[in-house]
């Protein structure tokens, strides 16, 4: 096993996971809701790039640049009408209502596009490499990796240095005070669940082009986006790149020391995080 | 006509009535007090007004405008800003951020900007990037006034300044009032301390459970009629 390509194969496919996490991260952070159907949605997101690809012969960056409004309006659609009625004091609800979108959008999209596996492609970015040093590696990991950093960069951006991030850790804080200041507790989570489907298109793009997908296999990268989210520390965005990050490592490996250890590895360094360090790596201290 | 009035208000806690027909009237330029002890209705009234809580649309009139059934940024959004019990800062913004925050759904240019309140409470300049609730209760209660200004409101509703604050830092917040009201706002605030509120009222309302029992100027009313009102004709 080469450790160098394998660590860094690993980080690679962190951003990937990050990215599958960084929405579900904002939308938790904001509004205390778990939103259970977030890896369908990445699914959906992914079948609405390849129809754009399919059905417009475009390149798939052009068609995440068509993709990410529409994933935005899906998402303020999504909250203003059905998640907003789920909210309160009760945790279960929106549980119960993203759960059944869950099957809802996981059986919608077999009847629409069978359980036939498929690929976004991207051209010759599917092969495309450059050499560091003694090391071979993807311009898409690459790509994936450092359009993690950009949307936590930029998510980063919005929520301190903007007076819309300033509405949403308001209304995050106390949503009744933050009425008194003129905020809309519904309008402001409508505005940050789109921003998150826009990301989810962007987390779409990399998981369609890099590897198939099928419209079952979202809960499983829910599950990634939670370890993650989890490792990193709730409501911290730089913890989620960071438990991607973990989980990438340990995903890689696993997987060079013996293939079918690769998934298992992941969860269990999830298991010794929450072991070690049960709030994650940067919690909030103010919680 | 008066700036701000309510008629026959009552609001309610699910089944449990806490007003019974409040009538208060509020003019231009006016501070008025409103004082009861605890339960005695005092909060609601100014939940009811801000918009926390939701009331028949015509018991709350301003300028002459039905605002009983809007919610808190429809009001807030009118120039009727408030300062709630607890003070209620956000912990996860800094001073200065606090601050900016009050000014979100009203934007309205005035007397007050982060520089004027920083004039104002010279002591949350220094502390701008702390954390807004790492100050003592006095600096954070300086905050929540600040942050109530920067909408530049009409109507600057109070309520409970003085909880849990001492004596002597009470008196500094109090201090700010003249400033305030020669900004041109006009005040509404609930005080259990009589003292502190006939000092700066215009006119006083006493409430005790859930209806006003009297009101006047303070230099018309004796301490003991107020204390009756306060705590009931017997006690």
């Amino acid at each position: 096993m080469n450790w160098a390509d394998t660590i860094l194969q690993g980080v690679l496919l962190g951003g990937l996971y990050a990215l599958f996490a960084a929405g579900l991260s904002l939308v938790f952070g904001i509004m205390r809701l778990v939103n259970l159907a977030h890896g369908d949605l990445i699914v959906l997101a992914a079948y609405l790039i390849l129809v754009l690809v399919d059905t417009l012969n475009l390149n798939p960056f052009i068609a995440l640049v068509i993709a990410m409004p529409i994933m935005f309006g899906v998402g303020w659609l999504l909250q203003t009408y059905v998640l907003n009625r789920t909210l309160g004091p009760d945790i279960l609800p929106p549980l119960l209502v993203t759960f059944g979108l869950s099957v809802v959008l996981q059986n919608g999209l077999l009847q629409v596009y069978s359980a036939d596996s498929r690929r976004i492609p991207s051209g010759y970015l599917d092969t495309a490499s450059i050499s560091i040093g003694s090391l071979h590696v993807g311009v898409m990991p690459l790509l994936t990796f450092f359009s993690a950093v950009a949307v936590i960069l930029i998510l980063n951006r919005l929520l301190y240095a903007t007076e819309l991030g300033r509405a949403f850790r308001a209304t995050s804080d106390d949503a009744v005070t933050a009425g008194l200041m003129g905020i809309q507790p519904n309008r402001t989570f409508a505005i940050a669940t789109g921003i998150a489907m826009a990301i989810v298109a962007v987390a779409a793009l990399y998981l369609g082009t890099r590897s198939n997908f099928d419209p079952t296999i979202g809960p499983a990268r829910l599950i990634y986006a939670f370890e993650a989210v989890i490792m990193g520390g709730l409501g911290s965005l730089w913890g989620t790149l960071v438990g991607g990050i973990i989980l990438g490592m340990a995903q890689t490996i696993g997987g060079a020391i013996n293939p079918e250890w690769q998934i298992l590895a992941g969860h269990i360094a999830f298991v010794l995080v929450l072991l070690f360090r049960p709030r994650g790596f940067f919690p909030r201290a103010v919680d | 006509m008066a700036l701000l009035e309510t008629h026959g208000l009552t609001a309610f806690y699910r089944d449990f009535q806490a007003l019974f027909g409040v009538d208060v009237t509020l003019d231009a330029g006016e501070t008025l007090a409103i004082v009861g002890a605890n339960g005695a209705g005092k909060s609601t009234l100014m939940r009811s007004i801000s918009g926390v809580l939701i009331n028949g649309a015509r018991q709350i009139l301003f300028e002459g405008r039905p605002i009983g059934a809007l919610a808190a940024p429809q009001v807030m959004a009118l120039g009727i800003a408030m300062v709630p019990e607890g003070r209620k800062l956000f912990p996860s913004l800094s001073v200065e951020e606090n601050l900016l925050i009050g000014r979100y759904g009203r934007a309205t240019k005035g007397a007050w900007s982060l520089e004027t309140v920083y004039r104002l409470f010279p002591i949350l300049k220094e502390r701008r990037n702390n954390p807004g609730t790492a100050l003592s209760g006095g600096q954070q209660q300086m905050v929540a006034i600040g942050r109530a200004l920067m909408s530049n409101p009409r109507v600057l509703l109070c309520d409970e300044l003085s909880l849990g604050l001492a004596p002597v830092v009470i008196r500094d917040i109090y201090a700010a009032f003249p400033a305030i009201r020669e900004s041109g706002a006009s005040i509404v605030v609930v005080e259990q301390d009589i003292g502190q509120a006939m000092k700066i009222a215009d006119r006083l309302y006493c409430m005790m459970e859930g209806r006003v029992t009297l009101s006047g100027r303070p230099s018309e009313l004796n301490r003991a009629a107020i204390h009756a009102a306060y705590f009931g004709a017997d006690s």
